[in-house]
């Protein structure tokens, strides 16, 4: 079973109000840059229990969704 | 041209908005219920687990509990389950612009003129998926060409369904369904029908207008339309509100209501919330309406008519009282309070002064009352209180204006 973990991102917003998120800060403090994001889509991460906009993200050569609910982001940890 | 609406049903809405946040309990049976210890303990939604040990929407959950040992009970969360409501209509305001919702986990949709979309079937079909993609939770979809069969076909199948009712299928797959599935058909009414031998949609059909307007009075005409599909209620556009024809709140007490003091703290705390929700409506009532349910669950409800156009607290709390003390004889303790509001006015029509009543002093009470009304919304609904509250906090202490803001609807809108 997945964890819901919360976490804080470092993200880019252009003029047209579009959001990219950057770099993500794991629990204990590691960060991982986001190589690039690959999709954006809304969805339910029914892993972890949730649902909002799903960022389909590149970190380090593995594919990891990262999700923002309402205001606050979140990642399925194992 | 041939109408096609779509029902969208939220399958067990809370319970599934619930499981899907905690994956946790979600191959647990799962109930979804108020708070036992302020008396509100009852099954609100079960998931479809727990719907296997025959656990029904509405009995206390301490009787689900006797079906049931390993229950997990869940207290509701509104907010979200307000939150999904809404990024599900999003979702239907994708196809169409007629999005009547029906509560919080139902629509009709009306996809008629959505034909870049797809068919009916195709956008249901479509519904179906994204829900579950977007939402994680799943909608059973009837389709069909009124409102009525769209509701059935949304009842017909599910989980996670789609079921279409058309012209040439109706009597075969619409029919043979029992008559309490219509909706309107309660257990009076369906009652009524077993008696005259009426037991299924189609013994409607075939019985003539007039026989069911004798049964039933004018809804018999209501039920012959429905069950012969006749039915032509549109789907309402979005952002169509309807027009506001009562206010009310009621509640339940954390313990019985044993005196009249009693009664009156639960008064004014309701009296002030329906008053609040209709300042702010700019609303003035001249009908007051009480609600009173015993320990046995007996209810009645009693209406009167305030002397003047009024939205003050006092005064409609001291006419709520006036019928309570008239109708209600003190045989058993009380279990729960309602006090309802009818019979608006725009509160910017002139008012015609009384001779011999004292306008100065009724416009004192409602300036009283806007300045008590702002300082709540700043500081909160417990920042002012009468002092008659603080005599029992334990029966003062809930909040009818922040918490019951779920409104119950229904099919016909007035004009």
């Amino acid at each position: 079973m997945c964890r819901k973990v919360y976490v804080d991102v470092l993200i880019k917003q252009d003029k047209q109000g579009r959001i990219t998120p950057l770099a993500i800060t794991w629990e204990n403090g590691e960060v991982y840059e986001i190589d690039k994001v690959t999709a954006a889509c809304k969805a339910a991460s029914l892993k972890a229990g949730g649902a909002g906009i799903r960022f389909t993200c590149r970190i380090r050569n593995k594919e990891t969704f990262l999700f923002l609910e309402n205001d606050k982001w979140f990642v399925e940890g194992k | 041209m041939e109408r096609s609406i779509l029902h969208v049903d939220c399958n067990k809405f809370y319970a599934c908005v619930e499981c899907l946040h905690r994956p946790e309990i979600r191959h647990l049976p799962v109930v979804v219920g108020g708070d036992e210890d302020l008396r509100h303990g009852i099954v609100l939604t079960k998931n479809e687990i727990a719907a296997k040990y025959a656990i029904k929407t509405g009995e206390a959950i301490w009787q689900a509990k006797q079906k049931c040992p390993g229950l997990v009970v869940v207290k509701p969360n509104f907010p979200l389950y307000l939150r999904f409501s809404k990024l599900a209509r999003d979702i239907y305001n994708d196809y169409t612009d007629q999005v009547e919702p029906f509560g919080l986990d139902e629509c009709w949709l009306d996809v008629t003129g959505s034909g870049i979309f797809g068919s009916g079937m195709g956008i249901a079909q479509e519904i179906r998926q994204r829900v579950k993609f977007e939402l994680g939770i799943t909608v059973s979809i009837g389709v069909s060409y009124n409102k009525i069969f769209a509701k059935l076909g949304s009842d017909y199948k599910k989980p996670d369904a789609i079921t279409q009712f058309t012209k040439q299928n109706f009597k075969s797959l619409v029919w043979p369904l029992p008559a309490s599935d219509l909706l309107y058909v309660g257990r009076s009414t369906a009652n009524k029908f077993r008696n005259c031998g009426i037991n299924t949609i189609g013994d409607i059909a075939r019985c003539t207008p007039e026989y069911l307007r004798l049964l039933l009075g004018k809804l018999g005409d209501m039920f012959y339309v429905f069950a012969n599909g006749l039915d032509s209620e549109p789907v309402l556009r979005a952002g169509n509100t309807a027009v506001i024809k009562s206010i009310g709140n009621s509640s339940t007490a954390s313990r019985d209501l044993a005196n009249e003091n009693d009664v009156k703290i639960m008064m004014y705390v309701l009296a002030e919330s329906v008053g609040r929700r209709m300042r702010e409506q700019g609303f003035r009532c001249k009908t007051v309406c009480i609600t009173v349910r015993d320990n046995t669950l007996l209810w009645f409800t009693r209406q009167g008519k305030l002397p003047a156009y009024s939205a003050n607290t006092k005064e409609i709390t001291e006419k709520a009282m006036e019928l309570f003390r008239k109708n209600y004889d003190w045989l058993r303790p009380i279990r729960s309070l309602g006090v309802t509001c009818t019979d608006f006015e725009h509160d910017q029509i002139p008012v015609q002064l009384d001779l011999f009543g004292n306008a100065e002093k009724r416009e004192k009470a409602e300036r009283l009352d806007t300045t008590v009304d702002r300082l709540k919304s700043r500081f909160g609904n417990y920042s002012v209180q009468r002092g008659l509250m603080l005599t029992d906090r334990g029966l003062s202490g809930f909040n009818p204006y922040n918490d019951n803001t779920i409104h119950p609807v229904g099919y016909f809108k007035p004009q």
